[in-house]
């Protein structure tokens, strides 16, 4: 597989003096479907922009297709379709025509039937001829995939197309996202929801305050996330583990008054079911238990002190 | 050349007109025949001619360009104050599309609505006042010149704005003034000598007198030099536009 897009050291410093960007890097392959998670704010909608011409790069540079997106606007960016992140739409618009008007827009001849094609598949071909002031929502979200995709995009960028946005149109949507992969299309979507990664992406870059931390493929990165907290709090405090427990990956905390156990969800087995009977058996009493998920706050965590 | 981008532009905005025709109709041709019952007959009946024009028929061709030059600079700079309110400016600044085919979609369309407007009055003026076109090929030239540049202007206001309020500012407190100042109602020959020296200052007044000159084949400046007036004020507003691009004034981040 070759790379699509291609960042080279990608710097951007914003008026005020801000860094949004600090020398990102990052090849996405022709085909895949990349989700970029990050917190608000670490620079996933400056990352989108860039590369779509909305924002101007401060250093470094960017390939589509192999066209600079600078030098060779016209090639690189007649491949990209962007959905935004804000609902930025002409209220008094009717949908169909907006929609023509982005197929125009990137140079392509007007299709009536592509427009067709591409309202149907989005369940917005019964409301072509509302105004979008008129429209729920979700509605108009799905107006703005219209936009993206009407003119035929080979690289599509989604700037957290799920925020805010129902079950219904979020399954449509990630129909939508897979039928387009089926075409060869390379879909970028940015979120920070780690679920959301993991629902649809083949390979998860993670972003934080302006750096790429790593790019991975998804399944070996979920294993890493995947981690859960086993918390129990015991009626009675140990001074140490028993002998027949330190098998399993314990740790004792709070004067001894409860354990944490890590596991991981992913696993084939959990461990949790022996733990407990374990437990049982060494006549230690449990006054309560919880879990608790590794957050994407401690991931983020994490993988900034490994990186340090 | 993306032809295609430019008329998707200009199309998107004439149908934003032709949603609204009755309005954009409606209200020049009342305004002008307003105009024409309070100048054209009130005041025209005290004043018998000017430089040997009936008064009502001198009015036209300044009543035409208030109406034009206000129209294509409030069209222009609304086309395109919009998508960057609305945000959909996205759009235009991520589409296979050159800053000067943006201004020519956006420029030709709201030049072409000021064109319509400046027609429509013409025509409602022939109702009210009976007079000879002397050179209509020039008429029309000087009508489209001045429709394009002040778009352009519009088009630099629009940009410049961060508020409506702004928006609406710079035509009230720059154009109207230089426009009713600029002899659309009387002839500079009228003025005190002062005042006279003064109006020469007054970019409108060139555009006006070449825009009457068409109509009765006098004017208050020569005609050459109104054409030289009208280049330098479209190249200057070209000029400003091409900077803004190129530093993403306003627009880019
Ligand atoms: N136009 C701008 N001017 C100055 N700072 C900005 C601008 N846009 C974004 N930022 C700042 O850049 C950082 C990254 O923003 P953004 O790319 O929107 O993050 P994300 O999409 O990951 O939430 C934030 O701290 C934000 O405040
Ligand atoms: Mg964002």
């Amino acid at each position: 597989m070759s790379a699509i897009v291609s960042v080279a050291n990608l710097d951007k410093t914003y008026e005020g003096g801000f860094q949004a960007l600090k020398s990102v890097s990052l090849e996405i392959e022709q085909g895949e479907i990349l989700a970029l998670l990050g917190p608000n704010g670490a620079g996933k909608t400056t990352l989108i922009s860039t590369i779509c011409g909305m924002v101007t790069p401060s250093g470094g540079s960017v390939q589509v297709g192999g066209h600079d997106i600078i030098d060779d606007f016209r090639q690189a960016r007649r491949l990209i379709g962007l959905v935004p992140q804000e609902i930025n739409l002409e209220p008094f618009e009717k949908v169909i025509n907006t929609v023509r008007f982005s197929r125009g827009l990137f140079g392509k001849p007007r299709d009536d039937a592509k427009i067709e094609q591409i309202l149907r598949a989005l369940s917005l071909w019964d409301k072509k001829d509302a105004a979008i002031k008129e429209l729920s929502g979700g509605m108009k979200r799905r107006v703005l995939i219209a936009k993206a995709l009407s003119h035929e995009p080979r690289v599509l960028f989604l700037d957290e197309p799920t925020a805010g946005v129902d079950v219904e149109l979020r399954r449509d949507m990630w129909e939508v996202v897979r039928g387009l992969q089926k075409d060869g299309v390379t879909i970028i979507l940015t979120t920070h929801y780690i679920e959301e990664a993991e629902a649809i992406a083949d390979r998860i870059g993670v972003i934080s305050k302006g750096n790429i931390l790593l790019v991975e493929e998804k399944d070996a990165l979920m294993a890493r996330m995947g981690q859960k907290e086993l918390q129990i709090e015991l009626q009675q405090p140990l001074s140490a583990l028993p002998d027949a427990l330190s098998g399993y990956a314990l740790e004792l905390a709070g004067d001894g008054r409860s354990l944490t156990y890590r596991y991981d969800t992913s696993a084939e087995r959990t461990g949790i079911t022996t733990l407990l009977g374990d437990l049982a058996a060494q006549g230690v009493m449990l006054k309560d238990v919880s879990t608790r998920q590794s957050s994407l706050e401690d991931i983020f965590v994490g993988l900034v002190e490994e990186k340090a | 050349m993306n032809y295609r981008a430019v008329r998707a532009i200009y199309i998107f905005e004439m149908s934003r007109f032709f949603r609204t025709i009755t309005q954009s109709f409606v209200s020049p041709v009342l305004s002008t025949s307003l105009y024409f019952v309070v100048f054209g007959t009130a005041i025209g009946s005290r004043i018998d001619t000017v430089e040997g024009v009936s008064y009502g028929a001198f009015i036209v061709p300044g009543l035409i360009m208030l109406s034009v030059m206000t129209q294509a600079t409030a069209n222009a700079s609304f086309g395109i104050y919009f998508p960057k309110f609305l945000g959909t400016i996205y759009e235009l600044l991520s589409a296979p599309i050159s800053f000067f085919e943006i201004v020519l979609g956006y420029v030709g369309a709201a030049a072409t609505k000021a064109l319509f407007i400046g027609v429509v009055i013409l025509l409602t003026s022939f109702f009210f006042v009976d007079m000879q076109i002397a050179h209509p090929l020039a008429m029309l030239a000087f009508l489209i010149m001045t429709c394009v540049s002040f778009s352009l202007l519009g088009f630099i206001i629009g940009i410049w704005a961060k508020s409506f309020e702004q928006l609406q500012l710079v035509p009230l407190l720059v154009i109207t003034p230089l426009v009713f100042l600029g002899g659309s109602f009387y002839s500079v020959s009228m003025l005190p000598p002062v005042w006279q020296t003064i109006t020469l200052f007054n970019p409108v007044l060139y555009l006006i007198s070449g825009f009457r000159w068409s109509f009765f084949g006098a004017a208050d400046v020569p005609v050459g030099i109104s054409l030289l007036a009208i280049a330098l004020f479209t190249g200057g507003c070209l000029a400003v536009i091409g900077w803004m691009f190129k530093s993403g004034y306003r627009i880019k981040s």
